[in-house]
């Protein structure tokens, strides 16, 4: 069984968001970046779960589309578990020219299941995992919290309006991962150690074209501060609810 | 050329998303100089389908394979591409909800479109430039994305375009798409849905609470006041963790992202992952006994005070203004 996980690169979460170049740029500067959650937590410890089971015969792959101050990243999925890494060096700024990479690199590579978030924590689009599954007709399960593997065969909970579908596919599929399917790992020394004998294949990038760009960023006003109201007087709220904010 | 909305039915009849994709979908075609279509996967009343003319929609292509009765975004997307075909459409319109989000991206791919997922405003089209504005680091910042491809897929954000009623009604016929049995590879086994409560990601108004409530038990009176505005009830990600309310309630990062007009977030302090799901918020209500925490500085009103005393206060006043309008 081989699996597939693709990591992005994201600023944490609590990092402040600042642009340069007249605001058309995401300012790098000081920037703490990190594996994008829903990539580590949830698709990469659930491949290297499904490794560890005994009697399974499972490789996991990493792969991201960056330059080379991406390989921090990429030795840490190492360092939790992932078998081998691949890098195709070029800048991931459009969702389709990523997914498009990912899937030129698979299509030859036989992998029984491409695992990745549901989402980045930058730029929120949703988009890789269906675009990759688009671009190689495989099966697509988005916004998966549960997959489970027998033999080609996996059973895979997936978030839906209100509650939760439980789905049967075989594989090759691709599934996006939301939160429930594994829990976070810190890579231990072992692990660590282990990651930098680990081999990052580096590729350049297959021809592709970027389908969409960023013209600016702008940054939402900053609120005045709130308006508040004395505690032994809700129904004041009840009144600026309705004549003030016309919400109620 | 036209404009192509998916639109879903629930029960024959259409949801205030399906009219907002709907109104936005006729407004980026008048901007076009084309027409709007709709296209609708499943039973809806014919009644229901006419109804999306009085949102701009000129014809409506509504497809009927009991086949497609269960979600696969492999065989939506394959649907909808056949109709984007038959309808000539060079921009489709879809939701950004549990459905969109998985089509959208499938979809683009496909058909080689641009895709701006979670769009919150209508598009600015000059000449051959067609901009269009989304939220981007969990709404700290917005991006606004150039499209560059000639089909154009727009995923909107839900509460983004009030939809915007007339006198007209829409033609409908029937769509055929072209599918075999191939195409279904993924089986549904079991569907577990929480009944009966309003949909989180379309309410207007949300209710919220967080730790403070101090148990599942105390749940009651956040209950009372979302029945008393016809809201939906959601909670911060410990409570969802600890158990107290479901995991659909969960709002914030790593639960599902809202936008309503009103959120009222009691007993919750504000972290930054919460933050992230709900600042999309149109008015924000914070009621908190710490006057230290973070989520007032987001807050357009704010209560300093025990929920406790404060809520069931509340309630007795939104009772009264209910009785009174």
């Amino acid at each position: 069984m081989k699996i597939l996980v693709c990591i992005s690169k994201t600023p944490d979460t609590t990092t402040k968001i600042s642009f340069t170049e007249n605001s058309t740029k995401f300012n790098n500067d000081k920037v703490q970046f990190i594996i994008n959650p829903y990539d580590e937590w949830y698709a990469l410890v659930r491949a290297i779960e499904l490794k560890e089971k005994p009697s399974a015969a499972v490789t996991v792959t990493v792969i991201n589309v960056g330059g080379a101050d991406n390989d921090a990243i990429i030795r840490k999925a190492l360092a939790i578990g992932g078998d081998d890494a691949v890098r195709i060096d070029a800048e991931p700024d459009d969702a389709f020219f990523v997914a498009d990479q990912i899937a030129q690199f698979a299509r030859n590579e036989q992998y029984d299941i491409i695992l990745l978030g549901k989402e980045t924590i930058d730029y929120n689009g949703s988009q890789v995992g269906g675009m990759i599954a688009g671009l190689l007709d495989l099966p697509f399960i988005s916004l998966a919290s549960s997959l489970d593997l027998e033999g080609n065969s996996a059973t895979v909970e997936r978030d839906i309006s209100g509650g939760k579908e439980v789905l049967s596919v075989q594989v090759p599929f691709v599934v996006s991962a939301s939160k429930g399917m594994a829990e976070a790992r810190i890579p231990n020394m072992r692990g660590i150690m282990a990651a930098r004998t680990k081999p990052i294949k580096v590729l350049p990038p297959f021809a592709s074209a970027k389908l969409t760009s960023v013209k600016k960023y702008d940054v939402p006003k900053e609120k005045a501060g709130p308006k508040m109201i004395s505690a032994d007087h809700p129904e004041e709220l009840v009144s600026l609810l309705h004549n003030e904010a016309r919400v109620i | 050329m036209s404009v192509l909305v998916y639109v879903e039915a629930a029960e024959g009849k259409f949801r205030k998303p399906a009219y907002e994709a709907s109104t936005y979908g006729a407004k980026v075609g008048a901007m076009l100089g084309v027409e709007a279509h709709a296209l609708c996967v499943g039973e809806a009343e014919e009644e229901s389908l006419k109804s999306l003319g009085d949102y701009g929609i000129k014809k409506v292509w509504v497809v009927k394979d009991a086949r497609l009765r269960n979600f696969d975004p492999m065989v939506y997307a394959k649907v909808i591409a056949q109709a984007e075909s038959q309808t000539n459409a060079d921009v489709l319109v879809l939701i950004q909800n549990y459905n969109g989000k998985a089509i959208a991206p499938v979809l683009a791919a496909k058909l080689r479109a641009g895709l701006v997922a979670g769009a919150i405003e209508l598009p600015v089209i000059e000449g051959d430039s067609f901009l269009v504005k989304k939220n981007v680091f969990s709404g700290k910042a917005y991006a606004t994305y150039e499209m560059h491809s000639p089909k154009k897929i727009i995923s909107l954000m839900p509460n983004t375009v009030a939809p915007q009623k007339t006198e007209n009604l829409a033609t409908v016929q029937e769509f055929k798409p072209v599918l075999s049995d191939t195409d279904f590879k993924v089986t549904v086994k079991e569907v577990v849905k929480a009944a009966g409560s309003i949909s989180l990601s379309d309410a207007e108004i949300v209710v919220s609470g967080g730790r403070g409530l101090k148990g599942p038990e105390n749940w009651g009176m956040l209950e009372e006041m979302a029945n008393l505005l016809g809201a939906a009830t959601a909670c911060s990600r410990p409570v969802a963790d600890i158990h107290w309310r479901p995991h659909t309630e969960h709002v914030g990062q790593t639960g599902i992202a809202i936008r309503p007009n009103l959120y009222i977030a009691i007993g919750i302090s504000g972290a930054i992952q919460h933050l992230a799901g709900v600042n999309g918020s149109k008015v924000m209500v914070v009621i908190n006994k710490d006057p230290e925490a973070p989520f007032f500085k987001a807050a357009d009103y704010g209560i300093v005070g025990d929920a406790f005393e404060v809520v069931p206060k509340l309630n007795e006043a939104l009772r009264k203004f209910k009785a009174g309008n």
